[in-house]
């Protein structure tokens, strides 16, 4: 037996395993009730323009990136000499 | 594309309420029907629609009116199934109550063991997600590999080698079980 028809039977073999243990949704399967009203409310309970995108960059920018770029300031500033290096590295 | 549909996805784009309303009972049942393909839980299906249909709003500004709705509703959705498929816990991935609970087409075979079932059951639940997804759409619903890549937004290619590192996995799982495929 090839190696492809080889791997065709395993895939049948597995593919009926499957099917006898999930069987195949139904084409015709649709949601229970409107689901409409929900998508609306979900709709009206949102601000139309959320906060974080009024935000200014500097505002998003969490707590520890703030301390990261104080270190490197700090660093830069200490030894001058390795700024090419961090430059290289960025 | 018919000039109406054209007009519709326009609107849509631009954020006109009626527009995505239009859109959305058009494509609800489909977007429905994609999600509960993957996800087999007629709940989480549609709270998952919703929330497709939510992010697609959101994104309206970022949606091409020249390409079709369905294979962009479909990717979404197929994104948002695949993220709560990963925050679920393994154990808990098949609803013991699919068969009663989901309009399925022809029931199980009682020919096939239960055994069989309940440990093939196991060997699916314990797929890594973005496999599981590429098996059940191909090898159970028999999507077209096609439509199952550009769900997930890969290639053909890669689809398929899903497919095949899937079936492998399960087959490995199966042995292990004690059950020779």
């Amino acid at each position: 037996m090839t190696a492809h028809k080889e791997k065709q039977n395993d895939e049948d073999r597995i593919k009926e395993f499957l099917k006898q243990t999930l069987p195949p949704v139904a084409p015709a399967a649709s949601p229970a009730r409107d689901l409409w009203p929900l998508v609306l409310g979900r709709l009206d309970s949102e601000p139309a323009t959320s906060y974080t995108q009024l935000r200014p960059f500097t505002q998003k920018l969490p707590w520890f990136d703030w301390a990261l770029i104080a270190g490197l300031a700090v660093f830069a500033i200490a030894f001058p000499a390795t700024v090419p290096v961090l430059l290289y590295y960025l | 594309m018919p000039e109406r549909t054209k007009d519709v996805l326009d609107r849509f784009r631009h954020g006109d309420l009626d527009a995505f309303e239009a859109l959305f009972r058009e494509h609800q049942q489909s977007v429905y029907l994609w999600t509960l393909r993957i996800v087999r839980n007629t709940a989480a299906a549609e709270d998952l629609t919703v929330e497709a249909f939510l992010r697609m709003h959101r994104a309206c500004a970022r949606f091409d009116p020249a390409r079709p709705f369905a294979p962009w509703a479909r990717r979404v959705a197929t994104r948002i199934a695949l993220d709560w498929l990963r925050a679920r816990p393994p154990e808990t991935e098949l609803d013991s109550d699919f068969a009663t609970t989901v309009p399925a087409s022809p029931a199980a075979d009682p020919g096939v063991a239960a055994e069989i079932r309940s440990k093939t059951a196991q060997a699916f639940a314990r797929l890594p997600p973005r496999l599981r997804i590429a098996a059940v759409l191909f090898l159970v619903e028999e999507q077209p590999h096609k439509d199952v890549a550009a769900a997930l937004g890969i290639s053909v290619t890669a689809a398929k080698l899903r497919v095949f590192r899937a079936v492998r996995l399960l087959r490995k799982d199966l042995e292990r079980q004690g059950i020779t495929p």
